[in-house]
């Protein structure tokens, strides 16, 4: 077994717990409200029409904006709870339909005869009308089940642990045994949940039946293990956790994972108990580290200063560094230093077209540029940097294509188009061997990484002596390199982590 | 006792009148048929009787109080019924739908038990056979003599029938008459009986009322029916029974 195998597997059994509690939690809720809802909306047109409108209309909102939302509307919270009530609330569109479709699929001649023999509207609910809709209720429940499985995956980004820690990380440091992992673990979760609630049904079923076969033996036997196991593990979970110190979360690229595992490190290594968040969304981490419920993250000046502070202009790397300071202070975040690396848009060209043409900075671009192409990544042409750089350089580009990042690169060095906006810590700048040009007219942000601290955190001396190791002490190049292991080399992020520690102590 | 006075219900905010002005005394262990053609108002008529419907105007006294006046649950329990549709719970044992009103009744199970195997016998089910299937596992007419067994298994004063005996076969249909025309005569049940059927009509019932377009246009004994009808269409009925017996005796006489 291969050592990034291992390594995943180790993960499984936390990550599987993640999942398995936000599904089962997500799907009991969703049926505790949506089977109640539907019972209510058979009884009334008037509920009917509006309910099922309102809960298909929250199916086509897009999951991740359903998880952004919820975690808005909580006040920035994250983790747990604003997956279980996005989750909950997407499972209720086929619950609550299901319900609906069972119970006026009752036959009316079935009902009539309740009512006639003297049966109370409730008895005529409970004894006949759910019993009989419930296949088909139970059949909405397993279509819940399996969306509610597949979507949880995306609970990491709102920093829920599921299977989407493999799933996201695997993507963003192109390690393809833990996406595979994390999908198969998923499916496999999908598969083994809809196979015991339609088991139970069976049974239920059955259970009239004077009849003892072996196969109905060894199928109750199954179903009576499987959920035991369930059981165990639930409550397991619901064991008081031993609390973390510290919460170090990160956003979803490369950069910010090493930078996550390399904080939690020196923390550990002072003696901290910590978690690690890994690749939450950019939002959901800012909102999290000022309402204190991650501690430590690594940001970056330029995004705040244009996504934040909704800056246009660009007074240079010092008067944003202060200006963003001042910010942050304002929105109780703690600013505890700077990381020494700066991963800015910069113009990048193949080293030998840019001695080709005589390029060493933006201003040699002028001339040329009418007769150039530029690669870009989705952005970069919609943002107020490139604007900036038209302008104050007068000038635009032939054509103006916009790639995935990772093929923005192959199409550079492929010559594909002359030159991309690169990130300045990019690893494949330092593998392709690319050249950064100068922006000698600063149309282009600085983005100096800093450490952001949540009040309380930065309130204790003994976790800011520990992450002081880290400012001032990586440079662009090293930085460069961490990454260009993982995205490049196909290294571990731990390979990554590894290679940078000991350059914090040298000189 | 049945009385029903100057009832009258109609539909659709009186676009339809299903009923019109009915007024009709059944005795204590009087057995009525009540015949017409499709359409004319009869299942409406026995519903009213167990408010299943609500008059639009008029009122029905069932043993001398008005069923407006009582718990709907509670009147229903204490009243036999056969529905047109029978209406067996199709997730429930026959045994269990036999057993459906004492249950609701809350009698103890032993005697539930017991009451459930004697119903059964009545109609021809033997319960050791039959209890334990599913309505789904039965032929219609089996369905149907399981409804009439869940009519009779709380032991009501008064029944009410929607073509009880339609899906059966000639001799079936005939034993199950007698059976329940000997159960109606031993209990002293007070029984209304809708059918299509004059002959099951003339057989059965003291008295016949017929319908047309929801008015009663004669109420009497089949001797008053077969001898003194007071209008065509009730000529008209009773003459297809007269003119098939009649033949019946000459095929008879020919032999
Ligand atoms: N819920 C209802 N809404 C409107 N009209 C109704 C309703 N129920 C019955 N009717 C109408 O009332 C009239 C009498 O219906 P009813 O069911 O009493 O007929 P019936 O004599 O039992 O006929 P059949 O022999 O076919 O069972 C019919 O014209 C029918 O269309
Ligand atoms: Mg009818």
């Amino acid at each position: 077994m291969s050592e990034n195998l291992r390594e995943q597997l180790l993960l499984l059994p936390a990550y599987f717990q993640g999942h398995l509690l936000l599904t089962l939690a997500a799907i009991t809720m969703g049926v505790l409200i949506s089977v109640p809802l539907g019972v209510w909306a058979e009884q009334s047109v008037r509920v009917k029409r509006p309910l099922l409108a309102v809960v298909s209309i929250v199916q086509t909102f897009p999951s991740l904006a359903i998880l952004a939302l919820v975690v808005a509307l909580l006040g920035g919270r994250i983790g747990f709870l604003p997956a279980f009530i996005a989750l909950t609330l997407y499972s209720m569109l086929p619950i609550v339909r299901n319900t609906v479709t069972g119970l006026e699929s009752v036959s009316a001649s079935v009902v009539e005869a309740a009512r006639g023999i003297g049966m109370s509207p409730h008895q005529i609910l409970r004894e006949v009308k759910l019993p009989l809709a419930m296949p088909v209720i139970v059949a909405g429940i397993r279509t819940a089940m399996v969306w509610t499985v597949g979507l949880a995956t995306l609970s990491t980004l709102v920093g829920a642990t599921s299977f989407g820690n493999y799933i996201f990380t695997g993507i963003q440091t192109r390690n393809l045994v833990a996406v595979t992992v994390g999908s198969l673990a998923s499916a496999a979760l999908a598969v083994g949940l809809d196979g015991l609630i339609a088991a139970i049904q069976w049974l239920l079923e059955k259970r009239n039946e004077a009849v003892d076969s072996a196969r109905l033996r060894s199928i109750r036997r199954s179903v009576y293990t499987a959920i035991a196991v369930i059981i165990c593990i639930v409550l397991y979970g619901l064991l008081p956790q031993p609390r973390a110190d510290f919460i170090v979360a990160g956003k979803p690229f490369t950069e910010q994972y090493i930078m996550v595992g390399l904080l939690a490190a020196e923390l550990e290594e002072a003696g901290f108990k910590v978690e690690q968040r890994l690749g939450l969304g950019s939002d959901v981490v800012f909102e999290a580290v000022s309402n204190g419920t991650v501690d430590l993250y690594v940001e970056y000046t330029g995004t705040i200063w244009s996504s934040y502070m909704n800056q246009q202009g660009n007074p240079g790397r010092e008067a944003i560094r202060t200006g963003v300071i001042d910010y942050l202070e304002r929105q109780g975040v703690v600013t505890l230093g700077f990381t020494g690396f700066q991963n800015r848009y910069a113009l990048a060209m193949r080293r030998d077209r840019a001695e080709e043409l005589g390029i060493a900075s933006i201003e040699d671009l002028v001339p040329l540029a009418g007769g150039l192409s530029a690669g870009a990544d989705l952005e970069f042409f919609g943002r107020s940097e490139w604007l900036r750089l038209r302008d104050l350089y007068n000038m635009d580009f032939s054509n103006k294509l916009t790639f995935d990042p990772s093929l923005m690169y192959t199409a550079v060095v492929e010559g594909q188009v002359d030159l991309i906006s690169a990130y300045t810590t990019d690893g494949r700048v330092a593998a392709f061997d690319l050249v950064l040009l100068e922006d000698p007219r600063n149309a282009l942000l600085a983005y100096d990484a800093m450490l952001l601290a949540s009040d309380a955190a930065a309130a204790n001396p003994a976790f800011v002596q520990a992450v002081d190791s880290i400012i001032d002490r990586i440079s662009d190049v090293a930085m460069r390199q961490a990454n260009r292991l993982v995205d490049v080399d196909g290294e571990s992020v731990n390979a990554a982590i590894e290679y940078l520690r000991p350059r914090l102590r040298s000189n | 006792m049945i009385e029903l006075r100057n009832v009258q219900k109609s539909y659709d905010g009186g676009a339809t009148l299903a009923v019109a002005d009915t007024s009709v005394v059944v005795e204590r262990g009087e057995f009525l048929g009540l015949i017409g053609a499709s359409g004319c108002g009869k299942t409406t008529t026995l519903k009213m009787i167990n408010r299943l419907e609500e008059p639009s105007s008029g009122e029905i006294l069932v043993n001398g109080r008005n069923v407006l006046g009582q718990n709907p649950e509670l009147l229903r329990r204490n009243i036999g019924y056969v529905f047109q549709g029978i209406g067996l719970f199709p997730h429930r044992s026959v045994a269990e739908n036999v057993a459906a009103v004492p249950h609701l009744l809350q009698w103890e199970p032993d005697k539930i038990q017991a009451r459930c195997e004697q119903c059964m016998e009545l109609v021809g089910l033997p319960f050791a056979e039959y209890g334990q299937r599913s309505p789904s596992q039965l032929s219609g007419g089996q369905q149907q003599r399981v409804g009439v067994a869940r009519a009779l298994a709380a032991k009501p004063e008064v029944v009410l029938m929607d073509e009880p005996f339609g899906a059966l076969d000639p001799i079936t249909r005939s034993e199950l008459q007698e059976e329940f025309k000997g159960i109606q005569r031993s209990m002293d049940l007070t029984v209304v009986m809708v059918t299509h059927d004059m002959t099951e009509a003339l057989l059965l019932a003291d008295r016949i009322a017929v319908m047309r377009e929801g008015v009663v246009l004669q109420i009497g004994t089949p001797y008053e029916l077969l001898h003194n009808p007071q209008h065509d269409y009730v000529r008209e009925i009773v003459a297809m029974p007269r003119q098939r017996a009649k033949r019946l005796e000459e095929l008879m006489r020919d032999e």
